[in-house]
């Protein structure tokens, strides 16, 4: 099927031409174009996961490959869901999830707001607010370990310049207390601009009419900013909080690097846990009904946001 | 404009806004310059206490990057003087270089599986959303959606079956998988961003490009490409970016003849502790290429951020 311009400029075009135009049919070369990147994607994406779920019925160890694989049924699942060791790095997934959510909306709305005000220059300062996302969260997360040691690293010194705090006196990738604070603070220096640009294309998407048309109504400007941005934003916001929320339900590079889930498993998240149970205990069968239940648990969570943010866009 | 609006902030709130966003960028500068500068410190000056702002800056770490060294006894110092400049910063420690060390090998590496991978995305990209954008594709909204949900999926789920794949296939710790790897989870953003630049490209030219007698395909090439040259071009700063930046199944599939270089850094030890201008040499070697990018090509990236949240 083409659309019907083209039907007529087919029709038009003397046979000699129209043969050469048909001569691969326009499915055909839909076909071509489209099947490398849909085969690919199967191979590396649909193929595995299929695999994954398959494994998590069974007791296969990859450090074993010619032992029998035994059909276990649900016993991987129920071991997980038991596991006390896994609710606490739960526990802690869900501790990073929420600050790092919350620093860095607050944060990110807030410049977005400041860059919004179109002083001169805006757009160079945005490109190096932007420098940290753009680069590479282990190499960072590494080098971070280095600016938060104690007594010589520059984040303890700074800290204690303002606080009149000794900076030998506290550690934080050391402390149990401080330790998830640390991965905290990171993710959020990194990952900040990626809500503020969001949220900065969100406040560049409301026409310059609706606030002139308040502004003839006589709103105050707070009155504008709770009826007309925040409202208009929000929808962009969410979107963010999305984006930001599967990638650090899926964090590891940063956080393996900087913390290495230390001290004790006080900032193990999820996805370096199963690593540990995949890669270094190799409990392949159990690691991967670990797999498919945090990947539910996204795929569920993700689900139920985007109705709530379709509902939002829609009002 | 010169006509005043309503809706302009005041030179006030302009001021303001201004300083508190250039005072943000600043702070949020100090983790990359400290970077920079640890690369050009010497050993003491790295772990000096209160840390030393001002420093005599050496080529030091960048040396030691390089280079492996031994030990050597004053003797054996003094029996081989240093010819060049950078055998001299060693031999004043009292060491001599035994030979180059792998970061140069694992840098090439991550040139070459960023590159190659980024080429294939592109290419492979290019020609999906071409079709996507200006054939009926049955199904092509869940086709669209499917492309895009690949990459919200966790790569621990699919890690397991893709080390043992690459396993079973022989190709971990090749160039060629890492390539293949990359490339498959780049397509999906590639596909999107270049959709939206085709959709742009009026339709009408490749129809006077097909009466002139034009295949499809030559209209593609001929009048398609060189129109979405820029949307190209992003597209692959954006994958290539990925790539060079990819940790979690670099650290998984390579361990020796491919490896990239983020998992290579944070390994680099010195003698005695860890050197941490070695280790800030082959960061900033690795970072400013992109910091570079960034700055240069702002424009075109700031849109591949946000193309989730301003195509709608």
């Amino acid at each position: 099927m083409t659309d019907s311009t083209l039907d007529r400029v087919a029709r038009a075009t003397p046979p000699r031409v129209a043969r050469r135009i048909r001569g691969l049919s326009d499915r055909a070369i839909a076909w071509i174009f489209v099947a490398p990147t849909i085969i690919l994607l199967l191979a590396v994406n649909i193929f595995p996961l299929i695999w994954t779920i398959y494994l998590s019925f069974t007791n296969y160890r990859a450090n074993r490959p010619n032992a029998e694989v035994e059909w276990v049924g649900l016993r991987n699942y129920q071991r997980i869901l038991s596991d006390p060791e896994i609710w606490q790095t739960m526990q802690a997934t869900a501790h990073f999830l929420f600050w790092t959510l919350f620093f860095q909306v607050l944060i990110g709305f807030a410049l977005a707001w400041l860059i919004n005000q179109k002083f001169r220059g805006n757009n160079l300062w945005t490109t190096i607010i932007v420098l940290p996302m753009m680069l590479s969260p282990a190499v960072v997360g590494n080098f971070w370990t280095f600016l938060y040691q104690p007594q010589i690293g520059i984040f303890n010194n700074i800290i204690s310049f303002f606080s009149g705090a000794d900076p030998t006196s506290f550690s934080m990738i050391g402390d149990v207390r401080l330790a998830p604070w640390s991965i905290v603070i990171v993710d959020t220096w990194m990952w900040t601009p990626f809500v503020m640009l969001i949220c900065l294309a969100g406040l560049r998407s409301i026409p310059d009419s609706i606030y002139e048309a308040a502004e003839c109504d006589r709103a105050s400007k707070w009155r504008q900013f709770w009826t007309i941005t925040v409202p208009m934003v929000l929808p962009f916001l969410m979107l963010a909080v999305l984006f930001r929320g599967i990638e650090n339900f899926k964090m590891f590079d940063l956080v393996v690097q900087l913390t290495g889930g230390g001290p004790g498993s006080t900032t193990e998240l999820t996805s370096i846990n199963l690593k540990r149970e995949a890669f270094e205990k190799w409990r392949t069968g159990y690691a991967s009904a670990y797999a498919v239940i945090l990947f539910v648990t996204v795929f569920g969570l993700a689900s139920i946001y985007v109705k709530a943010l379709n509902r939002v866009k829609n009002r | 404009m010169s006509s005043y609006s309503i809706t302009e902030p005041s030179p006030r709130s302009k001021w303001i806004a201004g300083i508190l966003v250039v005072s943000y960028a600043l702070i949020t500068l100090i983790p990359l310059v400290w970077i920079i500068a640890t690369g050009f410190k010497s050993s003491s000056d790295s772990i000096a206490y209160p840390p030393k702002v001002f420093f005599e800056p050496t080529l030091e770490g960048y040396v030691n990057l390089f280079t492996r060294q031994t030990r050597a006894t004053p003797e054996q110092l003094a029996a081989t003087p240093p010819t060049t400049w950078y055998e001299q910063i060693v031999h004043d420690n009292g060491m001599v270089i035994s030979g180059p060390s792998r970061f140069g090998e694992r840098f090439m590496n991550s040139v070459i599986i960023g590159f190659g991978s980024t080429f294939l995305s592109v290419f492979l990209g290019t020609l999906a959303a071409y079709a996507f954008s200006r054939y009926r594709i049955p199904l092509k909204d869940d086709l669209m959606f499917f492309i895009l949900s690949t990459r919200m999926m966790p790569p621990i789920a699919v890690a397991i079956p893709i080390f043992l794949m690459f396993r079973a296939a022989g190709l971990s710790d090749t160039h060629a998988g890492m390539i293949l790897l990359y490339t498959a989870v780049n397509l999906s953003l590639a596909v999107w961003l270049l959709k939206g630049f085709i959709d742009e490209i009026p339709r009408e030219y490749e129809e006077a490009a097909l009466i002139d007698g034009y295949t499809r395909f030559q209209a593609f090439v001929k009048v398609v490409l060189p129109q979405a040259a820029t949307g190209i071009a992003s597209t692959a700063i954006f994958c290539l970016i990925f790539a060079w930046n990819e940790y979690a199944f670099a650290v998984l599939l390579t361990s020796g003849t491919a490896q990239t270089a983020p998992p290579f850094i944070p390994t680099i030890i010195g003698v005695g502790g860890r050197d941490w201008p070695a280790v800030a040499a082959g960061a900033t070697l690795f970072l400013v290429p992109v910091m570079v990018f960034t700055i240069l090509l702002r424009k075109h990236l700031l849109r591949g951020i946000t193309f989730g949240a301003v195509r709608k």
